[in-house]
């Protein structure tokens, strides 16, 4: 494949305005879903209801039917929080620091990754509130006036959790919403459909993409813009804080914030991949993503792997240089205790298998690009067991060690948000351009030359 | 229907008819007017009219009161049951205060005294009765469990015939019969089973049965029996005779195989005279603390508990004995060379050792030991001249002493001779415990069973009788050393029950006599001149004065035999020792939910019994924790789980006691496995069967890991150190004044013998919830106190070591910080508290508590619905309901409790009036609790110790509750005594 060089461009050559435009919408208004379609949603939809069971038997009987005990009191809901909140991480980092860092390849993945970003953190938001022991009373982790007269406890990190997460899920929502507004007029212009057209004309919010529109619309996508950007680094670090501000070995770590940030780019960007490489082939979007954008994630996803694995380095130094027996049991017990399997699965999948990432034959080479993203989302899911699982059953006093084992319900709800996050995502493809139509459309402008350079 | 009807021309009707016609009644049918008129009209008569002229009035009234009285109806709904107020307030009767009675609790046939907590008429809780000689205030944890079995709905509840419910009347009424039939033959097929009888009421009872009765017989029979201490007394000395043992007198002890801190009703005090030999802070202390040698054929706390210890095979024990009795002069046949090699070098320093505190020392020999190391035990101690001072003898205490496998025996074969017309066993359970002797029940005419539950006795007797609970009903009980005290019941029979007084009664000819009349009748010339005030007396101290049996002076036979006993297993053969069970006993104890979930001391184990081996035989016989074998002895077989035990002796197998019932009840049922098959057999052969069964224990790991933990040290080293390296505390915010009480514990390692006591006296305090094996083996105990038990040294031999751990309090308690609702946080007098409907269980406090003492609700785990199990609750302490977290408050109640009493009296609290339930029962008083900003307060001076330590100090965590390091004081002589483990 030659796509690949440095010159690619990010949109295939020969499209005008109303090629692109074209292309990207009747996904939507045109053309019958691919049978694909049908069955990934419908495998989606299988989930949401697992799911929705799952959370029936749980809210009935208790977070006992999980594998959670004394010592272990966090097991797949914490790591499955974890998991989906770095998955999100790739879209606000897509949307929002590559647009202030003017990296126009960003605009045909954009709108699909802010959407991931919205369901998987709507699938991150649910385990906060349903590992608690008495989830009806969730709301007490907010700061409203009770009539109790109690607040929430500020120091704890959980807290800080409630805040990070909210803030994240809303200020996402917006971006994405209001960078969808000229594509929604897009669509009510386009569309025949009667009720289709009121629908999309009420989320349009009367665009008519006059000169006054774009201003505004240009000045509060860039304040959004700016606005996400702390939260791409703030979000992962408060989660982080979860763990270290705990004194547990394997948690009381300073060099989480960053460790975490990064691995839950590593994550987002793996989880892009793996959803946009058949998407573009089931839809033919290869002209709008492009082999340049693969390569870019590619890179972003070795650069973000390698502070990852220098993480897990640091991780056994810091235990190994500690004079703290704590530490260093805790780092030999990864290696070589009972979890040891899991340890060196997520060395592997989120060390060893990302180097093939230097090469360009490989970056190149989509079924292996793939099957590496997926190979990350595992070994990022692993890192999140390990951290959870692993330290807390053999902390200090070796009496009240233990030992962890999911139930069928654990898996359960984990397959269950899996397929609520499908599902999600396929209607989104279903309803609403999955590429910013707009966006494209300035990269094809015959008068801007920027669309082709980097 | 009107009368005028005429039925027979009425039948000819519907012919007559033409078409299809279809009748309504037979007034239709008959076509009286009455039923045309009904059909004209719409209503019933005087329904369709309003006679009221002021109708709209009427209506309007009525409709009036029916609001008002639906008002009054929607208010409450009221509870199905007569309510009867109190006519006349009983004295000392406030609601929300509790009362305390004293009573006495039974305990292998012998009498615990005991107080028991009565909220509003229910007994909630059982302490010890600090005047009763068996309890100093202490009690064991069957005793603290045992007020559970009072609640358990499994209990008999209903006169039973042939298995079917029947009444007492129906009883009685066929008793009758056969007493008369009996009356005829003097008795003759007449026989009573009872386990061991210390009840003086009760004895003469029974005496005055058997004598309308003269050829009938009474049989006495429980599986932990005293048939080898009392045969090893008649070797020694001609007559039977118990041995008691004042162990604060001594300063070197011996066990041989004498569970003595944690076997039995005498344990309680054999624990707390214990300790007091071992308390080393204070002046002369350590100069005085005991020495204790413990050679025993399973592992046991007093083995724990021992500053040198040899695990040896049964066979060895008797060896040894006979080798130790050789070289003090005692016994002339050697047969010093079959002395199995380890124990050799252990014979000279002890003999030593023994002889250099002549007077002062005690040589134990356990229950389980065959009556020769008995013998020889009586004889080193009569030599050494420790009988009359730590040792002494009386009468026995039970009020028939005899030989009782022996008496069962003779029983069975009446029984299967068809002597037995009538049998009536009171109480016990050996149709279970004896295969045997089911087997003869066969051939019993009329077996009658009494007992608190339909167990597999009573299945095969064609009646079943419920006895009453000792906490139901009037009695009288004896204590270990032989102090009577009456039995007083706390609250009226829950169910038709009759007390074994009662029923002794019936068949004596006296029906319908209570039996607090049957018991004042038999302390009426007994309780001195004056017997209101003696009664009376007696009823409050919980205890008869001056009752217990005086002390015998025993000469030793100038023959003394001492016949070997046992033999070494043979090739491939392990020696079977049998031993009754920490929780279930004899098996009596099987259905009790918070025994069978309190880990065994040593094993940690929960809901199962297993057989014992030790590392090397399982090694040998390439056997893994978790599986099954079988075990053979002739005909007989059973398959039990291995587990590998640390200790162990090499060529032994160890089983409990009391598992593998089928009719205990909802608990017990099918727990572990019936270790009375192979009862009798001393050796088993074994063979593997390639199942597996899981073990649930508690804990899984052994080893401390090389942190300090748990620390000990030796005796010499007491005064080197501190434990405490005391680092100046660095922080950016003041220190919190605590200017009122500031509670904090001292728990004293070197007191704790790991006997689990506190563990269910915290439960009984707090309704903590019993989870089951399912969910331990997940990790979801919920015990507020846990024993943590460590080994150290190599597994044949190893030391081992217990923690009580329990809610440390800390002053930067990491658990507040993280707690998104606050519902833990610290109170102004130092304690970490828990707001449970506050909390949302979000977990995270048990993740960040190092000591992991927290517990958490996964499931619903308190009882709610059973009925009867309501009554058991200590209503000062919340029931928790699922997804909250819970753990060890100090007993804030009790402090509660205390305040509320100071503020009334406008004092302060006392130091010592605020004691914790795991404090109240430990019977060695290892627990100290008070208020540390009163320097004078006990636990400020525990604290003080230079042995005080705190659990995980380095974490900065600064807990309240602090720990005094254990001391060894081994005898430099003995192999390994140089050796310093440590910890």
């Amino acid at each position: 494949m030659t796509e690949t060089r440095e010159a690619a461009p990010v949109v295939a050559p020969g499209h005008d305005y109303a090629s692109a435009t074209a292309a990207i919408s009747d996904v939507v208004l045109r053309r019958k879903p691919p049978r694909a379609w049908f069955v990934t949603f419908g495998l989606g939809f299988l989930g949401v209801l697992v799911l929705f069971y799952t959370m029936g038997v749980l809210v009935l009987k208790g977070v006992g039917i999980w594998g959670v005990n004394i010592p272990v009191g966090w097991g797949f809901d914490i790591i499955n929080f974890v998991w989906w909140i770095g998955i999100g991480h790739a879209g606000t980092l897509i949307s929002a620091i590559l647009l202030l860092l003017r990296q126009e390849w960003r605009t045909s993945i954009n709108r699909f990754a802010e959407a991931m970003t919205l369901f998987a953190v709507a699938c991150a938001a649910m385990f906060p509130i349903f590992h608690l022991g008495r989830p009806w009373v969730f709301y007490w982790m907010l700061p409203y006036p009770s009539s109790t007269g109690m607040w929430p406890q500020f120091r704890s990190p959980l807290i800080w959790d409630v805040f990070a997460v909210s803030t994240y899920f809303t200020v996402s929502l917006l971006f994405w919403y209001v960078g969808l507004v000229p594509d929604l007029a897009t669509m009510r212009d386009r569309v025949k459909n009667k009720l289709a057209k009121v629908l999309y004309g009420i989320g349009a919010l009367g665009w008519r993409g006059a000169a006054s529109h774009w201003e505004r619309y240009e000045t509060a996508y860039l304040l959004l813009a700016g606005l996400s950007t702390p939260l791409v680094v703030s979000v992962h670090s408060v989660v982080s804080l979860d763990f270290a501000v705990a004194q547990l070995p394997g948690w009381h770590s300073t060099m989480f914030p960053p460790y975490f940030v990064a691995g839950a780019i590593y994550s987002g960007f793996a989880m892009v991949l793996t959803l946009l490489i058949p998407l573009r082939k089931l839809y033919g979007m290869g002209d709008f993503i492009t082999m340049r954008h693969m390569d870019n994630m590619a890179k972003v996803m070795l650069a973000t792997g390698l502070i990852v694995a220098y993480g897990y380095g640091l991780e056994a130094f810091t235990a190994w240089y500690s004079p703290s027996d704590f530490e260093q049991t805790l780092q030999r017990t990864r290696m070589h205790g009972p979890y040891a399997p899991f340890y060196w699965s997520l060395i592997l999948c989120n060390v060893l298998v990302p180097q093939l990432l230097w090469f360009r034959r490989f970056r190149s080479r989509l079924a292996v690009l793939w099957v590496i993203s997926l190979v990350v989302n595992v070994g990022m899911w692993l890192e999140r067991f390990v951290i959870v699982v692993t330290s807390l059953h053999r902390d200090f006093l070796p009496s009240s060690w233990g030992m962890y084992t999911p139930t069928i319900f654990d898996i359960s709800f984990l397959l269950g948000t899996i397929g609520l996050f499908l599902a999600c995502l396929f209607l989104f493809i279903r309803v609403l351009p999955m590429i910013s139509i707009f966006e494209v459309r300035t990269l094809v402008s015959p008068n801007k030359e920027r669309g082709k350079g980097t | 229907m009107s009368a005028r009807m005429d039925l027979p021309s009425l039948r000819g009707r519907p012919e007559s008819a033409r078409g299809r016609q279809y009748w309504r009644s037979l007034d239709e049918l008959a076509g009286t007017p009455e039923f045309m008129e009904l059909l004209q009209r719409e209503f019933p008569e005087n329904a369709s009219e309003w006679h009221d002229e002021n109708s709209r009035r009427h209506f309007l009234k009525l409709m009036g009161a029916a609001l008002a009285l639906a008002g009054v109806g929607a208010c409450t709904r009221d509870p199905a049951e007569p309510i009867l107020p109190y006519a006349r307030q009983p004295e000392d009767f406030t609601p929300g205060k509790p009362l305390y009675y004293a009573t006495v609790a039974p305990h292998n046939g012998y009498g615990i005294g005991i107080l028991v907590e009565s909220h509003l008429g229910r007994p909630t809780k059982i302490e010890g009765n600090d005047l009763h000689p068996a309890s100093l205030g202490a009690t064991d944890a069957i005793v603290q469990a045992s007020i559970l079995g009072l609640y358990d709905p499994d209990r008999s509840q209903a006169v039973r015939h042939a298995g079917r419910i029947s009444s007492w009347k129906a009883f009685l009424d066929a008793l009758a019969p056969q007493l008369e039939a009996q009356r005829a033959l003097q008795g003759a097929g007449l026989r009573v089973l009872t386990e061991t009888v210390t009840s003086p009421a009760l004895a003469a009872q029974i005496r005055a049965l058997l004598q309308s009765y003269p050829q009938a017989r009474w049989h006495q029979y429980q599986p932990v029996n005293r048939d080898h201490a009392r045969a090893g007394a008649v070797a020694a000395f001609g007559e039977d005779v118990a041995t008691h043992y004042r162990f604060e007198r001594a300063r070197v002890i011996l066990s041989l195989d004498a569970d003595f801190l944690g076997c039995g009703p005498a344990s309680i005090r054999h624990a707390r005279d214990f300790s007091r030999t071992r308390r080393v802070d204070g002046p002369g202390a350590a100069e005085r603390m005991s020495r204790l040698y413990v050679v025993e054929s399973a592992p046991t706390i007093t083995g724990a508990s021992a500053d040198h210890r040899l695990a040896l095979a049964p066979s060895g024990i008797e060896q040894f004995a006979r080798a130790l009795a050789v070289r003090l002069g005692v016994a002339m046949d050697g047969g010093a060379s079959r002395v199995p090699p380890q124990a050799q070098a252990w014979i000279e320093p002890l003999a030593q050792d023994l002889e250099q505190h002549r007077g002062a020392g005690v040589v134990v020999a356990g229950d389980f030991a065959p009556d020769s190391v008995h013998a020889l035990a009586h004889a080193i101690n009569a030599r050494l001249g420790n009988a009359g001072a730590a040792v002494y003898y009386t009468a026995p205490v039970e009020a028939e002493a005899a030989d009782q496998a022996q008496s069962l025996r003779e029983l069975g074969q009446d029984m299967r001779a068809g002597a037995v017309d009538l049998l009536l066993i009171l109480g016990g359970n050996p149709a279970y415990q004896s295969p045997d002797f089911a087997e003869a029940l066969a051939q019993v005419r009329h077996p009658v069973h009494a007992g608190l539950y339909a167990d597999e006795t009573a299945r095969l007797c064609l009646w079943h009788v419920p006895l009453s609970h000792y906490l139901e009903c009037w009695g009288d009980l004896r204590g270990p050393d032989g102090s009577a005290a009456l039995q007083q019941p706390l609250i009226a029979p829950l169910y038709e029950t009759r007390s074994a007084l009662e029923l002794v009664a019936v068949c004596a000819g006296r029906p319908g006599v209570p039996g607090y009349d049957l018991l004042r009748e038999h302390w009426r010339d007994r309780l001195g001149a004056e017997f209101e005030a003696g009664w009376r007396r007696a009823l409050h101290d919980g205890v008869i004065a001056a009752s217990a049996p005086a002390e015998k002076a025993v000469a030793l036979r100038s023959d003394p035999a001492y016949p070997e006993r046992s033999q070494p297993a043979g090739e491939g053969r392990l020696e079977l020792v049998l031993r009754p069970d920490s929780s279930a006993w004899d098996g009596c104890w099987a259905n009790n939910g918070w025994l069978q979930e309190t880990p065994r001391p040593l094993t940690k184990l929960t809901w199962d019994n297993a057989l014992f081996l030790s590392p090397a035989s399982a090694q040998h016989l390439g056997l893994a924790t978790e599986d099954v074998v079988e075990l053979q002895d002739g005909e007989r077989v059973l398959r039990a789980p291995v587990c590998v035990q640390p200790g162990m002796p090499a060529g032994t197998a160890l089983l409990h006691l009391g598992y593998g019932r089928s009719a205990a009840g909802r608990v017990g049922d099918g727990v572990g496995v019936n270790a009375y098959a192979l009862a009798g057999a001393a050796a088993v052969g074994l063979s593997r069967t390639g199942r597996r069964h899981a073990l649930v224990t508690t804990q899984t790991h052994h080893s401390m890991q090389g942190r300090d933990l748990v620390r000990a040290r030796d005796l010499g080293r007491l005064h080197e150190e501190h434990e405490v390296h005391h680092v100046p505390e660095v922080s950016l915010l003041p220190a919190w004044p605590y200017a009122g009480y500031k509670w904090g514990m001292a728990v004293d390692l070197n007191q704790c013998i790991g006997c689990n006591a506190c563990m269910l006296a915290c439960t009984a305090e707090n309704n903590v919830p019993v989870v089951g094996k399912d969910q331990v083996a997940r990790g979801r105990e919920m015990h507020w106190i846990r024993i943590d038990r460590y080994y150290a040294g190599g597994v044949d031999q190893p030391e081992v070591l217990f923690q009580p751990v329990m809610c440390q309090h800390c002053e930067e308690a990491p658990c507040e910080i993280v707690c998104p609702v606050a519902a833990t946080s610290h109170s102004p007098e130092g304690l970490n508290e828990m707001t449970y409907n506050r909390c949302i269980g979000t977990r995270y406090c048990s993740n960040n508590c190092p000591y992991k003492v927290r517990r958490f609700n996964f499931l619903q785990y308190s009882d709610s619905k059973t009925p009867v199990l309501q009554l058991l609750h200590n209503p000062d302490v919340t029931v928790r309901s699922r997804g909250v977290m819970e753990k060890c408050s100090y007993c804030v109640q009790r402090i509660n409790q205390a305040r509320i009493r100071a503020k009334n009296e406008g004092r302060e609290i006392r130091d010592g009036e605020v004691v914790t339930a795991c404090q109240q029962v430990c019977p060695t008083q290892a627990i100290v609790f008070g208020d540390l900003n009163d320097r004078g307060s006990a636990v400020a001076q525990a604290q003080d110790s230079p042995r005080t330590y705190l659990l995980l100090q380095e974490l900065g965590t600064r807990p309240r509750t602090t720990y005094q390091a254990r001391v060894r004081n081994r005898n430099p002589a003995m192999p390994g005594g140089e050796e310093v483990h440590e910890g």
